[in-house]
């Protein structure tokens, strides 16, 4: 997503290493670059000029002193600058009323239903909520079956009531939420185009009737120079207390992040980062910063890897591989770890320098992962934990249970040895992580 | 004679009633987006009677707030600045036509475009329509379903979005609703419904067979493949088929646009473009970087929300629809 305007600012900021001091010639091009960055990325205009500005007289009234090279002072800068202009701190959603009622609004096809989904799943993992959907798309076909689906999928309960009246709709959800002891309610709502009066007519009439506690606007993160008019178009008509960016798991520089909070003072609360329904990440300025910066983004993963991996298991795991001892049954616990975490091409592209090393882009091939599990468990358990008494037979014997070659099997091996020995050095101290 | 002169025309001479019905559905389509426009544009005119760098400065902005894409922008700028030179144009109001004109340049770059599509002279036209998630595929197939409908084609639709819940039920009310062949089943292998779907349409004889697919960013390599398997069972049980590969995008999106655009460009033989949204405060521009950064033409745009709301693009109403006020 944000990499590719990592890219442009490591460049631009390339060349004024080396340089003495910060002067308006030698920052010339690096701000022009900057420029050029960040209107690729959509992030709007007059935000684009503002920033440029402020980092220009910034930059020529630092005191570059011995400790610091220009360029990396000019490099943090620009990232507080950037975490500035991305919001502070973050601001975490409503969750203490009970109900607490939350509304979705937005365009056509900016993901609010989708979202709507998430958003339970979250605040039932998260924050031990016992929440409820809401259905008041009443126009999209199908867009109350499609809720429906999404609440069978997690479990959870899905108010709907027709497609007469959304504000009567809403009206006998709240009802219904308190009757039947449910602590937060969501209520989807049907896409409409800021400028149409009926339909904006209609969300402040839901507005007035159950007076929600958030509302927030789903927008999308490949959106242009629009967003904008969007986003004040809404916020004029119902006071949004927050917006979710979706389809971020996408190329998208999705400057519109950059954008949203600096020109309307609205918190970005969540990214949208996969198509499945745990695909809901919370919003980070700094983190943000980071990565666009290409500093990457550690945080995230660790509180990816907390809310999946068990902690007893990866301490186990994690005192083997430093006394050796580490195995393929091991491997597979591990492989299985690995999976929960979703598509593993997310997880790389957050590491530091992902782009250096040509892994922000890599595709893995799911497969490939169900191959190396196949192969491991049509092994026994015993040659799982001594993997050298695999000889021939035993490994054509394996090929064939997990209609794989020989030649993968051996691969499998080998490639489970060098990491093993990697493992080694690593815990030795003899080699640092790459990170 | 330039286009402008072309513009001025369709403004002052009698358009045959056909034809006024388009120019008007353009005119109320981009109203919002031709207020905003254009009314800075002719402030711009009026702020500067001379040209000046003050004044190109502003038109940059303009440029890139109607989402042109930024290196398409500069491009652009590059040859105006150059032609101001060459010709010491010096009047704002003039430099305005010549902007209308070199915009229009840059769509149509010297080729005689074609919005036509592709029909199958020995059997069914199969049209798959691509694109990301939520810029109106399904509703874009209901549109042209009901435009093919109206000119007495037996038209089929096949659901090929098994993966986003209610998609296949969605695709199914419209179906009804225009009185198409259905052939739509849940959480299953696409290419497989696909397969199903084009049996069915060809035994019931269907002329235009309109194929549904799930919502896919770009940059998912698995999915992009499942498109290429698409294509090929296709082309399987009809040869050369799909006749017409649309991808549809979101008037709103920025300069991702043109990564979508190159992106599925390279899996999949791309004919054209829909534009949808149109009728929102979004200029579309993008479709101007499209054309110019990746060479793929616009084939309709969606005007409103209504079933009649999908017409046919043409450069000259679309930029006719910008600029009109200043005429």
């Amino acid at each position: 997503m944000f990499e590719y305007m990592g890219d442009r600012l490591s460049n631009a900021i390339k060349n004024i290493r080396g340089m003495g001091k910060i002067t308006e010639e030698n920052i010339t091009d690096a701000l022009r670059e900057i420029r050029m960055a960040l209107l690729e990325a959509d992030v709007n205009y007059v935000v684009v000029k503002e920033f440029i500005a402020n980092i220009k007289e910034k930059a020529l009234g630092m005191e570059v002193g011995k400790s610091l090279k220009p360029d990396e002072l000019f490099i943090k800068l620009v990232k507080d600058e950037l975490v500035s202009l991305l919001g502070g701190d973050y601001v975490p959603l409503e969750t203490s009323k009970n109900p607490t009622i939350l509304m979705l609004v937005g365009l056509q096809g900016s993901g609010k239903t989708t979202t709507a989904g998430k958003l339970a799943n979250y605040l039932r993992k998260k924050h031990a909520k016992n929440p409820m959907l809401v259905a008041c798309d009443i126009y999209r076909p199908a867009a109350i079956e499609q809720l429906e689906t999404i609440g069978k999928s997690l479990g959870i309960d899905v108010f709907t009531e027709g497609k007469e009246n959304p504000v009567k709709i809403v009206r006998d959800a709240l009802e219904y939420a308190k009757a039947n002891k449910k602590d937060y309610v969501i209520v989807d709502t049907a896409g409409r185009l800021q400028i149409d009066e009926a339909l904006m007519q209609e969300l402040k009439d839901i507005t007035t009737e159950i007076n929600p506690h958030e509302t927030i606007l789903v927008i999308d993160a490949m959106m242009g120079q629009d967003a904008i008019n969007v986003i004040n178009g809404f916020n004029d008509a119902l006071s949004l207390t927050g917006t979710i960016l979706t389809k971020l798991d996408g190329n998208t520089k999705g400057g519109v992040a950059l954008s949203v909070r600096h020109l309307t003072n609205i918190p970005i609360k969540f990214v949208g980062d996969s198509e499945k329904l745990d695909g809901l990440s919370e919003f980070y300025p700094e983190r943000m910063a980071n990565r666009i910066l290409d500093m990457g983004d550690i945080l995230s993963i660790a509180d990816k890897v907390e809310s999946v991996i068990d902690e007893q298991e990866a301490m186990d795991t994690a005192r083997k591989m430093k006394k050796g001892t580490f195995d393929l049954e091991d491997f597979l616990t591990t492989l299985k770890q690995i999976k929960k975490l979703g598509p593993l091409e997310n997880i790389l592209k957050m590491l530091p320098g992902a782009r250096k090393m040509g892994i922000n882009n890599v595709s893995i091939n799911p497969k490939d992962m169900a191959h190396i599990e196949a192969i491991i468990l049509s092994m026994t358990p015993y040659e799982r934990r001594h993997p050298d008494v695999l000889k021939a037979t035993r490994k054509q014997r394996i090929a064939k249970g997990s209609g794989r070659s020989v030649e993968e099997v051996n691969r499998l091996l080998k490639q489970f040895e060098e990491m093993k020995k990697m493992m080694k050095m690593v815990s030795s101290g003899n080699m640092k992580m790459p990170f | 004679m330039g286009l402008f002169d072309k513009l001025k025309k369709m403004v002052t001479k009698p358009i045959e009633e056909k034809d006024k019905n388009v120019v008007e559905l353009y005119d109320k389509g981009l109203k919002k987006t031709r207020d905003e426009f254009v009314s800075k544009l002719s402030l711009l005119g009026i702020k500067y009677t001379k040209v000046s760098d003050a004044y190109f400065e502003e038109l940059e902005e303009l440029l890139i707030s109607a989402d042109i894409g930024v290196n398409t922008v500069f491009t652009f700028l590059e040859r105006l600045k150059g032609r101001v030179k060459k010709e010491s144009i010096t009047d704002t109001n003039y430099l305005m036509e010549v902007i209308v004109d070199e915009l229009f340049i840059i769509y149509v770059n010297n080729e005689s475009l074609s919005t036509k599509i592709n029909m199958n002279e020995n059997g069914p036209t199969v049209i798959l329509m691509v694109g990301v998630n939520g810029v109106g595929k399904t509703t874009t197939i209901a549109k042209l379903a009901y435009k093919y409908k109206s000119m007495g084609k037996k038209v089929a639709m096949i659901a090929g979005d098994t993966f986003r819940a209610g998609a296949v039920e969605q695709l199914k009310i419209w179906a009804d609703k225009t009185e198409s062949l259905f052939y739509g089943r849940d959480n299953t292998d696409p290419a497989g419904v696909i397969y199903d779907g084009l049996e069915m349409a060809k035994q019931n004889n269907a002329d235009v067979i309109l194929i549904d697919t799930a919502g896919r960013l770009q940059n998912k390599v698995n999915l992009m493949k499942e498109l290429e398997k698409m294509n090929k069972v296709i082309e399987r049980i009809i040869p050369e088929a799909p006749h017409e590969t649309l991808l549809v995008i979101d008037a709103s999106t920025g300069q991702n646009g043109i990564m979508q655009a190159k992106s599925f460009k390279e899996i999949t033989n791309i004919t054209g473009i829909v534009l949808t949204k149109l009728d929102g405060t979004a200029k579309g521009g993008i479709v101007l970087a499209i054309k110019e950064e990746v060479d793929l033409p616009v084939k309709f745009v969606g005007l409103g929300e209504g079933m009649t709301d999908l017409q046919t693009f043409d450069i000259e109403d679309y930029i006719y629809g910008l600029f009109k006020d200043m005429m």
